[in-house]
């Protein structure tokens, strides 16, 4: 196997880890840093993919993706976690080890479905695609379990980390125009997040969703 | 086997047994310098151990034969554990006596000495002792087995000489599943050797010792060996570290000057590693007993993962 | 009566089954002469060595049958003594032999009247499972395994004045009896498959019969429920730890280490010898059963406080490994992996060995205990290893065995059954290759466990302070006790120290049911090493390992002797600064399952009785329950009831009214006859 595609598949591997790390980890300030190591990786491995195909493109891509999840999404995180007041905050979080044995069934189940999938595309790092799914998937169930609203931003920002990945693994990347349209709607998707947080906490006093729940009897 | 084998294994116990403390004073050392203290120097356990050396031998009234032989069978079982894992090249003529579930065996057996030991006086310290390091053991026992299983499962073997020779004869190869492995790995380290998250070394409160637990009835020449099995469980599973996931450098004939090489590297890897133990232990902050079965449940899923991964990729 | 005498296996086995007989009648006779009836378990010692004697002269012979003149006009006794059968002789005239020299020396104290009806009944019992070893047609086989559940149930409430004894055995003989019948119907289905009359009752006809896939798994299902209420796995567990506390000790061990070995072999000869053509998902089943039986025995055997029935949990997770590797062996099977499933069959049988000795060791042991304290509680032991320093001693060894640590017995198997998780990446369905090593992850946490749990109940027995001052007047065992305590300790180190040869004894049945070359080829070894062949290459040396601890250790206490000769003082143990110190002040059973109980919380069914803060005499405890029996056994018990309810309706207490209902049912039979 060349070098490159080696290190596709070891930063894949890391992939998954940090996913399944960000499904365990209470404190939100360790969220957001493994929000932003997610997305290093995720850079690297495009940076990697691009190296091997000649696809200069991928270059642009990468640089994007490391700007935009490296530094100015977890900037805004960590000023909006700063300014709530939830630096030290950390969510309880029951029975970790079982919810990571359901990410570890839901793991076996993306994988089992990914083989043919993986299959049918023509790419060097197609092996990938398996887990470029199970961290779709476990971004979801991280979003189902979390209790307030930061986390499962969170969640969903992972879940987007992982749907690029998927796309790059299975057709090496998706067109360049698409990718910045998602990569605008994010950021502008993070801010209005942002906005919304604050409102929410001014009307509720809180982050926790059992709350809004509670308010909409 | 030849006589360079049988050269080399003797040099491997003696290396392991003399120089395990000189590790646990390393990591010792590192610890007070990350704490902005001086320390007593990497030599102090040597010292600390003559110390008890010539003291006198305390026993409680109700220890039994169980409680006196327990420290021997200590020693001996972590110099067979420290004298399988290839250290310096992967011939070493103890190897087939076992293989890497073996090793786990053994550690389990050490275990199981120690907590039997720790009840055998009769006290509410000992049998709380020893049924926190019970559940500690078999918690991380199975972590390990399945970080384990990961390199057997590429090298198509669970004997660590053969898994050591394949991991360094192929060309540079970037094993994603390592990855997961050797963060569990890290996590079970910790755990098995009384490391910070789960155990404070340096705790003075019998109430919160797991490890200091087992050991509280112990004095002079016993304590000096139970001490000494320690330090060379550490460095074993430091050795055992290396082997899996950095073996670079290993000398694969066992000639002299690979030997000297794999020496010195060997050096170098367990400072490397050691100082690493002690910034671990620095940043981290110890865990509420019942939060060690989440803990040790995370390496464990890491590890499975790892295999997972190995089969996705198929490497 | 036998139809050829010479030195046949087979005749030495049957005419240790009629002197069984035979000393079963003579305890009628003998009913007031004590000693002559504690020599008839010496007789009947005897006789189990020649069974298993036997055994090991059958293993390497061809397999041999013969025909007794008995039985059903066309259906005579079919007798057969092959290669999987020889192994359970072996076990089980081993294992029969240490309980019957101990049971000679145990019962020195009880009434005559007891001795002379345990004998009758515990010789009638070893008959019988002679028997179903011997069995070669469903006839016999049903037979012996009836007559079988009657003596040991006979057996299990010889202390049927307590009501306890009573129930359990009650409980005991409801699910033998329900596995009967499903066992019967397997037997019907097989012999219609047959298509040969009577004649394919026989187990040779069945032999050569292919069923169709839906009819075998119909079989397999009935045969596992069968069968399982002997083994006792999950959900058919509830009579072990009922059964295991009030049964006499001896009775204990020989339930645990033979009789639920039975209900394997019956596994295994239904579904490798009957069935012939296993399909992948029983395999997948009985893993998952077992797996499952496992764990929950081990996390309840952590969480009980009376030691026979925490050694009766942990039979029930042995079991659940035990099943597991059979899984293994058939899911290998089934998709034609010859090697991998002679491995996984060798772990198997391994374990089925080793369980068998270590476990009557320990029953055992726990008789000797009981006798010399009349306590079976834990938390009223202690410190037992300064009053009976050779029960002590040889249980330590039995309590390594079973925690599966090397270089003992528990560990060989354990070593071997990874070894086949292991190999098991080849299968033909990524789903299977993904999952299966997170079998290996849920054994070596049984592993793990088990170790707790024998940490638990050696520590408390033998180790510490007396809890009581009762404790104080125990006594060690007798001349009897002892000798078959050493045998089964001795046993555990010769199958922990030994696996190459232990293997060797495997190889014939492996070979019978699987396939003689890959029986030839898959573990090699000798006295030192036991090697894997072909492509995993690892070994495992449990001699090297002793010889290594044993030369490091005694070394170190030359030197240390020379070096440091500090005298040595006894003094009393740190109590954290306080003054009182007492032995009450060391760790109860419960409190030494409480990690447990937390951890695996969400399993238990727990009743926690926590006293307030201010009371003067505070009392704790906790009770740990089955839910399963809540969520499956009182259900069924409440719609039994229910329908016998119903049924009462039909009951008038009028003659006319009986007459009146055989007469409708007459009309009702003459009008559908034609």
């Amino acid at each position: 196997m060349p070098l490159f595609a080696q290190i596709t598949n070891l930063l894949a591997a890391l992939f998954l880890l940090v996913a399944f790390a960000m499904l365990a980890q209470r404190r939100i300030v360790h969220l957001i840093n493994l929000y932003a190591l997610q997305g290093g990786i995720l850079a690297l491995s495009i940076v990697a993919v691009g190296y091997g195909t000649h696809q200069e493109s991928l270059y642009l891509s990468a640089a994007l993706n490391g700007l935009l999840k490296v530094i100015v999404i977890p900037l805004i995180l960590y000023r909006l976690v700063r300014r709530l007041g939830l630096a030290w905050n950390r969510e309880n979080l029951l029975r970790v080890p079982t919810l990571l044995l359901v990410g570890l069934v839901l793991n076996i189940f993306a994988f089992d479905v990914a083989l043919p999938i993986a299959h049918l595309a023509g790419t060097i790092n197609r092996d990938t695609f398996g887990i470029a799914l199970a961290s779709v998937l476990l971004s979801l169930l991280m979003m189902i379990v979390r209790t307030t609203a930061l986390t499962q931003v969170l969640g969903f920002l992972s879940l987007e980390n992982g749907l690029i990945f998927a796309a790059t693994s299975v057709t090496y990347g998706m067109p360049m125009m698409v990718e910045l349209g998602i990569a605008l709607d994010v950021i502008v998707g993070v801010f209005i997040l942002g906005v919304f947080f604050f409102h929410i906490r001014e009307e509720f006093d809180s982050l926790d969703l059992h709350r809004f729940d509670r308010h909409e009897e | 086997m030849t006589s360079r084998a049988l050269i080399l294994q003797c040099l491997q116990c003696a290396l392991v047994f003399a120089g395990a403390p000189l590790l646990a004073g390393w990591v010792e050392q590192c610890r007070a310098w990350f704490g902005n203290r001086h320390g007593a120097g990497p030599l102090q356990p040597y010292r600390v151990l003559r110390k008890l050396w010539r003291k006198e031998l305390v026993v409680a009234h109700a220890a039994s034969w169980v409680f006196r032989t327990a420290p021997y069978l200590l020693v001996a079982a972590m110099i067979i554990a420290g004298s399988i894992v290839p250290l310096l090249a992967p011939i070493v003529p103890l190897a087939p006596a076992a293989d890497a579930i073996a090793l786990v065996g053994v550690f389990a057996f050490a275990r199981m000495v120690s907590a039997l030991a720790a009840m055998d006086i009769g006290t509410g310290f000992g049998s709380m002792g020893a049924r926190r390091e019970m559940l500690i053991g078999f918690l991380a026992e199975p972590a390990l087995l399945m970080v384990l299983f990961t390199p057997a499962l590429i090298s198509h073997s669970t004997s660590l000489a053969v898994i050591v020779r394949q991991l360094t004869t192929t060309r540079l190869f970037l094993y994603p599943s390592m990855a997961f492995a050797a963060s569990a790995y890290v996590m079970v380290l910790l755990a098995e050797n009384a490391r910070i998250p789960v155990d404070n070394p340096d705790t003075h409160l019998e109430l919160t010792m797991i490890h200091g637990a087992l050991h509280l009835e112990y004095a002079g020449r016993h304590l000096a060996l139970m001490e000494w099995a320690g330090a060379i469980k550490l460095a074993t599973y430091m050795a055992i570290g290396i082997a899996l996931f950095l073996p670079w450098g290993m000398s694969a004939t066992g000639s002299a000057s690979g030997i000297a090489l794999a020496t010195g590297l060997l050096a170098v890897k367990m400072t490397a590693a050691g100082t690493a133990l002690a910034a671990i232990e620095t940043l981290l902050a110890k865990l509420r007993l019942f939060r060690v079965p989440e803990f040790l449940g995370t390496a464990f899923m890491v590890a499975v993962l790892g295999i997972l991964v190995h089969f996705l990729l198929g490497t | 009566m036998i139809t050829q005498v010479g030195h046949d296996p087979l005749d030495i086995a049957l005419a240790v089954c009629a002197m069984w007989l035979v000393l079963a009648a003579a305890s009628l006779a003998l009913s007031h002469r004590p000693r002559a009836l504690r020599a008839l378990f010496v007789g009947g010692a005897a006789g189990s060595f020649l069974f298993a004697a036997a055994g090991l002269l059958a293993l390497f012979a061809p397999a041999t049958h013969t025909t007794l003149p008995l039985g059903l006009p066309q259906l005579a006794f079919h007798l057969r003594l092959d290669a999987l059968a020889a192994v359970f002789a072996i076990l089980f005239g081993f294992t029969a032999l240490a309980i019957s020299l101990y049971t000679a020396g145990y019962l020195r104290h009880e009434q005559t009247a007891r001795i002379a009806r345990m004998a009758g009944q515990y010789h009638l019992l070893l008959a019988a499972i002679g028997l179903v070893l011997l069995a070669d047609d469903a006839y016999v086989f049903l037979i012996a395994w009836e007559t079988m559940a009657w003596s040991s149930y006979l057996l299990i409430i010889s202390d049927d004045h307590m009501v306890l004894a009573r129930r359990a055995g009650l409980l005991y003989l409801i699910t033998e009896h329900m596995g009967a019948i499903a066992l019967m119907l397997a037997f019907g289905i097989l012999q219609a498959g047959t298509h040969a009359g009577l004649a394919g009752y026989a187990f040779g006809v069945m032999r050569e019969t292919t069923l169709p896939p839906a009819l075998a798994s119909v079989v397999f299902a009935l045969g596992l429920f069968g069968f399982g209420a002997k083994a006792g796995f999950l959900p058919l567990h509830a009579w072990l730890p009922e059964a295991h506390p009030v049964a006499p000790s001896p009775v204990s061990a020989l339930l645990s280490g033979v009789l639920l070995k039975l209900g394997i072999y019956g596994i295994l000869l239904f579904t490798l010898e009957l069935l012939h053509a296993p399909l992948w998902w029983w395999g997948v089943l009985m893993l998952v059963l077992g797996l499952v039986t496992a764990l929950f025995g081990a996390i309840y055997s952590a969480a009980q406080n009376d030691m026979k029935r925490l050694l009766s949990y942990s039979s029930i997770e042995n079991i659940g490994l035990i099943l597991a590797g059979i899984g293994l062996t058939v899911l290998f099977q089934a998709y034609h992996m010859a090697a991998l499933a002679t491995l996984a069959l060798m772990a198997t049988l391994y374990q089925t060995l080793n369980h068998a000795v270590f476990k009557s060791l320990l029953f055992l042991g726990t008789g000797s205990v009981l006798h010399a304290t009349g306590e079976r509680n834990l938390g009223k032991l202690g410190g037992l290893i300064h009053r009976m320093p050779w029960v002590a001693a040889l249980l330590l060894i039995g309590s390594f065995a079973a925690a599966g640590v090397p270089p003992f017995n528990g560990f060989v198997s354990e070593w071997l059954l990874l070894q086949s998780f292991l190999g098991a990446t080849s299968f033909p369905q990524p789903y299977l290759n993904m999952a299966v090593p997170l079998g290996a992850a849920a054994v070596v946490l049984v592993a793990g466990l088990a170790a707790y749990v024998m940490v638990k109940f050696y520590g408390i027995t033998f180790l510490g302070q007396p809890r009581e001052a009762a404790l104080k007047n125990a006594h060690d065992a007798g001349f009897g006790e002892r000798i078959a305590l050493l045998l089964l300790a001795g046993g555990c180190l010769f199958l922990g120290l030994f696996p190459a040869w232990t293997v060797d004894l495997f190889r014939p049945a492996a070979a019978q049911l699987i396939d003689p070359g890959a029986a030839r080829d898959t573990l090699e070894g000798h006295v030192l090493f036991c090697r894997l062949h072909a492509a995993t290459h690892a070994d495992y040396g449990p001699l090297i390992v002793l010889g290594a601890l044993a030369l490091v250790s005694a070394a170190l206490v030359l030197i240390l002797r020379r070096l440091a000769p500090a005298p040595l003082r006894r003094v009393a143990p740190w109590n954290g600064g306080h003054d009182t110190r007492t032995a009450r002040m060391q760790d109860t059973a419960e409190g030494f399952g409480q990690p447990i109980r937390q951890v695996f919380a969400p399993f238990f069914r727990m009743q926690i009785q926590r006293p307030a803060p201010a009371e003067t005499a505070p009392v704790y405890a906790s009770r740990v329950e089955d839910p399963l029996w809540y969520a499956l056994y009182l259900p069924i018990t409440r719609s039994v009831c229910r329908m016998s309810e119903w049924v009462a309706l039909l009951r008038r207490r009028r003659i006319a009214i009986y007459l009146l209902y055989a007469f409708v049912t007459l009309i009702i039979l003459l009008v559908l006859a034609p």
